[in-house]
């Protein structure tokens, strides 16, 4: 590629400014944070928030490690929530995506609008709630958490889109001669070829319930099975959630402002973490769905 | 930023080169496709779509139904279904509460204003990354743009915390290191306005510039190399080429999100705003009035009204659109 260094010298300069400064901005709150949790709550309490840490201290993560008991609990419950959640969905998913790629299924577009319609229209939050909690009695247990965040029509769509696009017909077909059936075809060719379209709508699927505080707000009161954010959310929100986190401090010594603190990095820190390894399949994923859904 | 070639063919803007990803199937001869497909085969696809179909009625198109509780006096003995009807007497008390208005309005501008201030900074970022040098730059800065699309709103309102609180929060802590009188952005609720959309911006704007870059990098890179030669320089370029030839991209992807005006992101308001007294007339969108009314007071009528009302109106929207869609480019249209 040609790339004349001469002309475009004013417009680089504009570009590393802008977008430098967006990509500042775009990281400062997480800055702030971190350097916060590992501040002294007192310095927090006398002096307020700073952009640099004030009285360096681990207090807020000792009292959370030493007193693990519903953090380790909201954990598990999301980790299990998002594992077997994101295994269902990506499996049924695909078999349906492959269902609707198939030529020889005659119905196979109103099928996809059979998904599609309910992109386009919905009963909304009122009869969805009372259908939930009233008639499935499903309130107050993990399956509502599994279930709500489950399916996505636009990643079904990708997802044969995809199978359409990358996977040769002519493979299939000699699969087919092979006498393999459609279950054979769709375990044993469909869904290794797949990998790459799976790992980008597994991982955007995982992100949706790791972050999930909707359904437990709304549908699940029993405090034992609150996952991470939603867990998360109350300690920002209430006062006295603080000190039933951790049982043995008495509130007068809490330090309420740093535990905040410290719980948002333990929430939000394994994404964080993981952001670098994942993120290019998350690219992959919105090319992918750009790509007409 | 290297997009994977298995995602290339952008099938808007210009063609894409041939010969990139998988060539085409050889297409079986037909003869052979139709005696390998009796129709009796067929019952293991069904079986295949089912779970994904049984989720959908009972999630998605139950509700569908459902939405009748707003002609009905709902009571929790008798469910949706068994509730006594009484014709348009929610949608009465929802109109004269003056609730609908207010809400229809607030729902409506502020998502004029995020899909305004999205596009343009996604756009303008996009634009900005694909004619960068410096390819580490390009890719860190990338990286810590998306960044935000991670995290849950639930984060964010932590943010909004450490940063706004009035005792100590960091804007407080400096202005009154600096001697200055501290803010209560709670009790200025027109300050929101433009703190909303800054937020959604911070969000949104990675997975979007993403979006636009794709679209980018769909261009034929010919163009460029001819453009240069004739001695364009790179604002020549990216007024004459880059943007011509995203247009079509830009254009779908702005009336998909007027598609959604009538759909509040509720999560956004929910935290950063929750059931703050004074700012509710200023940030009371459809979502946070069904929301409110449902769970809070549990106002059925209330409630069932806002939602039809959002759902039907949701609906003629995205039917219009995507005519308009249609008419631009028909290999858009969503349906």
């Amino acid at each position: 590629m040609i790339r004349p260094a001469r002309d475009d010298t004013t417009f680089n300069t504009i570009a590393y400014v802008v977008v430098g400064s967006l990509a500042l901005f775009a990281l400062l709150p997480f800055v702030i944070l971190a350097t916060n949790s590992f501040s002294s709550e007192h310095a927090i309490v006398t002096r307020g928030y700073s952009l640099l840490p004030r009285e360096f201290s681990l207090g807020a993560y000792r009292l959370i490690f030493e007193n693990p008991g519903k953090i380790a609990r909201s954990y598990a419950v999301t980790i299990f929530v998002t594992g077997a959640g994101t295994a269902i969905s990506l499996l049924c998913s695909s078999m349906a995506a492959y269902v609707l790629s198939r030529k020889e299924l005659v119905s196979r577009n109103r099928f996809a609008f059979f998904l599609y319609f309910t992109q386009l229209f919905s009963g909304g939050l009122v009869p969805y709630y009372l259908l939930i909690t009233r008639d499935l009695k499903l309130g107050n247990s993990v399956l509502v958490m599994l279930l709500v965040p489950m399916f996505n029509v636009m990643n079904v769509l990708i997802l044969r889109n995809f199978i359409q696009n990358s996977i040769p017909e002519a493979l299939l077909d000699a699969a087919r001669i092979d006498g393999l059936g459609h279950a054979g075809i769709f375990f044993r060719i469909v869904l290794p070829l797949s990998k790459p379209a799976l790992a980008s709508i597994g991982l955007f699927t995982a992100l949706a319930y790791w972050n999930d505080w909707w359904t437990p707000m709304m549908f699940v009161q029993d405090e034992r099975l609150y996952p991470l954010q939603y867990t998360l959310y109350r300690l920002i929100s209430s006062v006295n959630f603080s000190a039933q986190m951790v049982n043995n401090v008495p509130t007068m010594h809490l330090p309420k402002e740093t535990l905040k603190l410290a719980m948002t990095v333990v929430a939000t820190g394994p994404i964080v973490l993981l952001y670098p390894f994942v993120q290019r399949y998350f690219v992959k994923g919105i090319t992918l769905g750009a790509v007409k859904g | 930023m290297r997009v994977p070639k298995s995602a290339l063919p952008v099938p808007r803007g210009p063609v894409p080169p041939q010969g990139l990803g998988r060539a085409p199937a050889p297409t079986a001869p037909r003869r052979l496709r139709l005696r390998l497909t009796p129709a009796a085969r067929n019952w293991v696809l069904y079986l295949m779509f089912a779970p994904l179909a049984a989720y959908m009625v009972v999630f998605a198109y139950v509700p569908m139904a459902g939405l009748v509780v707003a002609f009905k006096e709902y009571n929790y003995q008798e469910g949706i279904f068994g509730s006594p009807w009484i014709g348009l007497e929610n949608f009465r008390f929802f109109y004269e509460s003056g609730k609908l208005l207010q809400v229809t309005l607030n729902t409506v501008l502020y998502n004029v204003v995020f899909l305004g201030a999205y596009t343009g900074f996604s756009l303008l970022t996009a634009v900005l990354i694909s004619e960068m040098r410096g390819r580490r730059f390009k890719k860190l800065a990338q990286s810590m743009l998306f960044l935000p699309y991670f995290i849950s709103w639930v984060t964010v309102s932590a943010f909004v915390y450490n940063i706004f609180n009035f005792e100590y929060g960091l804007l407080n802590s400096t202005l009154r290191a600096a001697g200055l009188e501290a803010l209560d952005i709670y009790g200025h609720p027109a300050l929101w306005y433009l703190l909303l959309p800054v937020f959604f911006v911070w969000k949104w704007v990675g997975f979007g510039s993403v979006l636009y870059l794709a679209a980018i990098t769909g261009i034929d890179q010919e163009c460029y190399e001819a453009a240069m030669l004739d001695g364009a320089n790179v604002f020549q370029r990216v007024r004459y080429i880059t943007l011509p030839l995203i247009r079509p991209t830009i254009v779908v992807l702005v009336l998909l999100g007027v598609g959604r005006i009538m759909r509040g992101e509720f999560d956004m308001f929910y935290q950063l705003i929750g059931n703050n007294g004074t700012l509710i007339d200023n940030t009371d969108i459809i979502d946070t009035l069904v929301f409110r009314s449902l769970v809070g007071s549990q106002d059925f009528g209330m409630s069932s009204a806002a939602g039809l009302y959002q759902s039907v109106l949701c609906f003629v929207i995205i039917v219009i659109v995507n005519q308009a869609v249609r008419r631009y480019d028909r290999s858009h249209a969503l349906f």
